[in-house]
């Protein structure tokens, strides 16, 4: 691309899709018409690669109240509770500015719930780097987490959890997700379709500037390369601050029913929401740029359109209700200006220092975007990952091998990332962040939620559909240990180029995993984001379909399962299947023999239902449930033993069966000898001593790999 | 009479200590920032949260809300007043107890339960404990480094109320989190009205978020209240 090239290649547009702007409007586009349509049609706002198989997924349960589509997904907790849900990407602006492309992540998301009307009461980081061992590496990780601290932190949301992974292709391309949880009664949602001619929109919040100018087409919808960190001015500046009146302010237009809608502003600015809150509501709307409050003066009237400043929301109200409003954000602080009326439509009408300078079908700029059917086939890699199977030695030491995996930094400890979040504002965490899903009451209530966010991009690489099906039963699992029943889903599904066939097969393969794997356990799809061309010179990310799964609970357990519960004595169980000599992508294959290779076993959706079924039951009676997944038996024995503080015996289990990674099995640990586990439980220890003792497999001092498993993370990032 | 609760904008801890102070008893009402009649209120809590943004300086700008001239006033005249984390960066701030909270040591945000040893009940906010007693309640900031011109003074006169301490009470430097002086994790002033520390007693105020060792505390500020109604 070069500087003279043509305005829309310059903005990231195909010459079909110019001609196609030229073809709605019967006319060339003026500029800043061009900029509207060029970010609207972006991969990240218009899903143009994604969207024709979107559709898999489905949402039909009666528990759902607002499906994908909506800035969140919204479901019924019951006595007129909601639950709203979301989950975004903040990949591309995260690798050119650790900090600020974290934080704004953390401020996008909670937008987006407390757009539906609901409080945000928590959100959670999956995050994906490259190798440790690397400075760059580090800097983005400590960049990142100092930057979802400092805005979450701050803007009085706490952070309960997430989960990390590194490997080569994040390098270059890290993954930072957020997925946000919010709550409301059932009279509070809102919702963004304008409706009601001559109802005004207000816009509130942070003064519109330069930043953030096309973040989304030129940051999230195109592959890097090198010298990227100089789009640099793209990335957003985050305001917590302002964020924490605007929540407030907000909270408070819904308890007092003041708007009749409301749109948060994202990804291409006052253009997306004026369009979007007309568009949905089958209206129009006049906006007037010159009321907008800027930072600076002397902006184009495309900069102001398209401007993806933090912190701001437009809310549709009726002219009764203008003044009262105006008045409330004069309370709490925060700049507030009237800059449109809604009208019959259809068209979106902007004015700038009295001259025309957009006319626009409203809902042609979402409606009318393209949908492209990209052609998929299965590259080459995967036969070849296939041949190259695990090869587990019968006689293992055991008590080495744990030492060498309870050093790696995605299975050692993580309270270095996760105590510098604020993971207990708002007195509901009842499960903290270093269990397999955090739970949270809601007080005044015996409900309570559970989430775990989780990703596995190695053994998807190795088999998509199989990888993504069971991400999916893990995060259910992982909910079910609290005591939840799995009740609803958001996924980011984070992928390479979708022009390359080889990453398009990936994505269509695990859509298809999950969409099965949710049927299977009668979880909906409340919402999603994907994230293509996570592709840095040249090289695609492993595919990272990431899920946060929410659990549901009323009544919670009286003592909820935590890990740290393991007392001298105890029983120890696994419940589920027998080991299957599961090893592709298994944390001994890839770490100790330093492969990644073989095809991850296939699951089945009655094994995942009784697995589910059987954790959420024992919730209520047993004091330590943990999922087996990295690292096998081995590493969730260890992290029980660790956070107890006592060691255990193991009696008749292999070396190669306790790093075994066969899904849909959990620990029960307990202080008889008969815990109603069902039939598919095995006794395989007892809790006690100050050894991490695997009988004739071998052994290690609890005390050593306390110290191991502790130093993870912290040794490589001192 | 109820508990003044300040809420500038940016606190965010206001609904939590006000649970706690429920839990304990005692009715609490949100004061608004601007807010410059606070006459009525049996006593007053500063809570946690990041006051206009924590921008320039914790409690920088704060002290200068409208109402800090009533907290000051009502604080001189003996009204129990207790600044928690955000609240205390303002309290040392506004000059109502002496010294600063800086960056941890290791500039990072600590969010963990911490052990306290208590280290005197001649406090509106320990009157309930009983020195030597540890408690385990969280720690959460970036600014919690405790530190004092006339670091002996204060000792001499017994103002040190709460240390950071080991599970078996022990004070050592492993067991300080952020660097703070000889440990400090809370002070009053002399005239034993005026308490503040670092860690949320109302985060440990139900054993089913992990400890219940913070009501001693809350419960100690509520007596206090009953004393000088009393």
């Amino acid at each position: 691309m070069t500087a003279d090239a043509p305005a829309h290649i310059q903005l990231g547009m195909t010459d079909v899709e110019y001609e196609h702007v030229i073809e709605i409007l019967g006319r060339e586009p003026m500029a800043a018409e061009l900029a509207m349509y060029s970010v609207m049609w972006s991969e990240h706002c218009s899903y143009k690669s994604s969207r024709a198989h979107l559709g898999r997924f489905s949402s039909d349960q009666p528990w759902v109240v607002v499906g994908p589509g909506e800035n969140a997904g919204v479901v019924d907790l019951g006595d007129g509770w909601l639950a709203a849900l979301r989950i975004e990407s903040h990949n591309h602006p995260s690798y050119v500015e650790p900090y600020q492309g974290a934080a704004t992540g953390v401020g996008g998301i909670l937008r987006d719930v407390f757009t539906m009307g609901a409080r945000p009461i928590a959100v959670w980081d999956p995050l994906r780097f490259g190798p440790l061992d690397d400075p760059r590496n580090r800097y983005l990780l400590e960049g990142v987490v100092s930057g979802i601290a400092g805005y979450g932190n701050a803007v009085g949301v706490p952070t309960l959890g997430g989960e990390v992974e590194f490997a080569d292709c994040f390098a270059k391309n890290p993954l930072v997700n957020v997925m946000a949880l919010g709550i409301l009664k059932r009279d509070q949602l809102v919702l963004s379709a304008a409706s009601g001619e001559g109802n005004k929109a207000i816009l509130l919040g942070n003064a519109t500037g330069r930043d953030g100018i096309g973040g989304a087409s030129i940051l999230a919808s195109a592959s890097f390369e090198e010298g990227d960190e100089e789009k640099r001015p793209n990335v957003q500046v985050g305001d917590p601050f302002e964020e924490k009146k605007l929540i407030e302010a907000c909270l408070e237009l819904y308890e007092r029913d003041l708007v009749v809608a409301i749109q948060d502003l994202g990804a291409a600015g006052i253009s997306c929401a004026t369009s979007e809150t007309a568009g949905n509501g089958g209206m129009g709307m006049d906006v007037d740029l010159d009321k907008v409050h800027v930072r600076e003066q002397d902006m184009t009237p495309g900069e102001i359109l398209m401007s993806e400043s933090q912190e701001r929301m437009l809310a549709i109200v009726t002219p009764e209700n203008e003044a009262e409003v105006l008045a409330l954000a004069d309370r709490w602080e925060i700049e507030a200006s009237t800059i449109g009326i809604v009208t019959v439509g259809p068209d979106l009408v902007v004015y700038s220092r009295g001259e025309l300078v957009a006319e626009v079908p409203a809902a042609s700029l979402a409606d009318e975007a393209p949908i492209y059917h990209r052609p998929y086939a299965e590259p080459d890699y995967v036969a070849g990952a296939w041949a190259r199977s695990p090869e587990i030695p019968a006689d293992l030491d055991a008590g080495e091998a744990l030492g060498i995996l309870l050093d790696d930094p995605a299975i050692g400890d993580r309270s270095w990332i996760s105590n510098q979040y604020d993971h207990m504002l708002f007195l509901n965490t009842v499960v903290e962040p270093g269990h397999d899903g955090s739970l949270q009451r809601i007080k005044g209530t015996h409900k309570a939620m559970a989430v775990s966010t989780d990703g596995d991009s190695l053994r998807t690489y190795l088999d998509p559909r199989r990888g993504a099906a069971r991400v999916v039963f893990e995060s259910a699992l992982n909910v079910a240990v609290t005591g939840a029943r799995p009740y609803a889903l958001v996924d980011n599904l984070n992928f390479g180029n979708p022009e390359v066939p080889g990453v398009m097969w990936q994505f269509v393969e695990s859509v298809e995993g999950m969409a099965w794997a949710c049927e299977e356990l009668d979880v909906p799809v409340v919402g999603g984001n994907v994230s293509f061309y996570n592709q840095t010179d040249g090289v695609d990310i492993y595919p990272a379909p990431v899920v946060g799964m929410m659990g549901f609970c009323d009544p919670m357990p009286d003592a909820p399962p935590r890990l740290d519960q393991a007392g001298e004595g105890m029983s120890i169980f696994v419940v589920g299947p027998d080991p299957q000599g599961d090893f592709a992508a298994s944390a001994y294959d890839r770490i100790i023999n330093g492969n990644l290779g073989g095809r991850p076993l296939d699951v089945d959706g009655d094994l995942a239902r009784h697995a589910v079924s059987a954790a959420a039951t024992l919730a209520y009676s047993t004091p330590v449930l943990h999922d087996v997944s990295t690292g096998g038996l081995a590493v969730a024995l260890a992290e029980i033993a660790i956070k107890s503080g006592v060691g255990f015996r193991i009696e008749g289990v292999s070396g190669p069966d306790l790093f075994d990674e066969t899904p849909l099995r959990f620990i029960a640990v307990g202080p008889t000898d008969e815990l109603d586990t069902g039939e598919s439980a095995r006794r395989i220890g007892t809790v006690g001593g100050s050894n991490l003792d695997f009988g004739t497999a071998g052994s290690i001092p609890l005390d050593e790999a306390t110290g191991i498993w502790r130093n993870a993370l912290p040794r490589r990032m001192s | 009479m109820t508990v003044a609760v300040v809420v500038f904008p940016g606190t965010n801890c206001e609904h939590d200590i006000v649970h706690a102070l429920d839990l304990a008893g005692a009715d609490a009402d949100l004061v608004w920032h601007t807010e410059s009649d606070l006459s009525g209120a049996s006593g007053i809590v500063l809570p946690g949260g990041f006051a206009h943004g924590d921008y320039l300086r914790t409690g920088a700008i704060a002290r200068f809300s409208p109402v800090m001239a009533e907290v000051e006033r009502l604080a001189s005249g003996g009204t129990p007043t207790i600044g928690i984390c955000n609240g205390f960066q303002i309290l040392c701030e506004a000059g109502l107890l002496p010294g600063a909270l800086v960056a941890n040591q290791d500039l990072k945000f600590i969010c963990k339960p911490v052990h306290l040893r208590v280290e005197s009940t001649d406090s509106v906010l320990t009157k309930a404990a009983s020195v030597g007693q540890v408690l385990q309640i969280p720690l959460n900031s970036y600014e919690g480094n405790y530190v004092a011109n006339d670091i002996d003074a204060i000792e001499g006169k017994g103002d040190v109320i709460l240390r950071y301490a080991e599970a078996d009470g022990t004070v050592d430097a492993s067991s300080n989190p952020n660097g703070s002086t000889h440990s400090i994790a809370g002070i009053t002033n002399s005239a034993r009205n005026v308490a503040g520390l670092m860690p949320h007693p109302e985060r440990a105020s139900e054993s089913i978020l992990g400890s219940s060792d913070g009501m001693v505390l809350i419960e100690g500020f509520v007596a206090s209240l009953d004393a000088v109604r009393a």
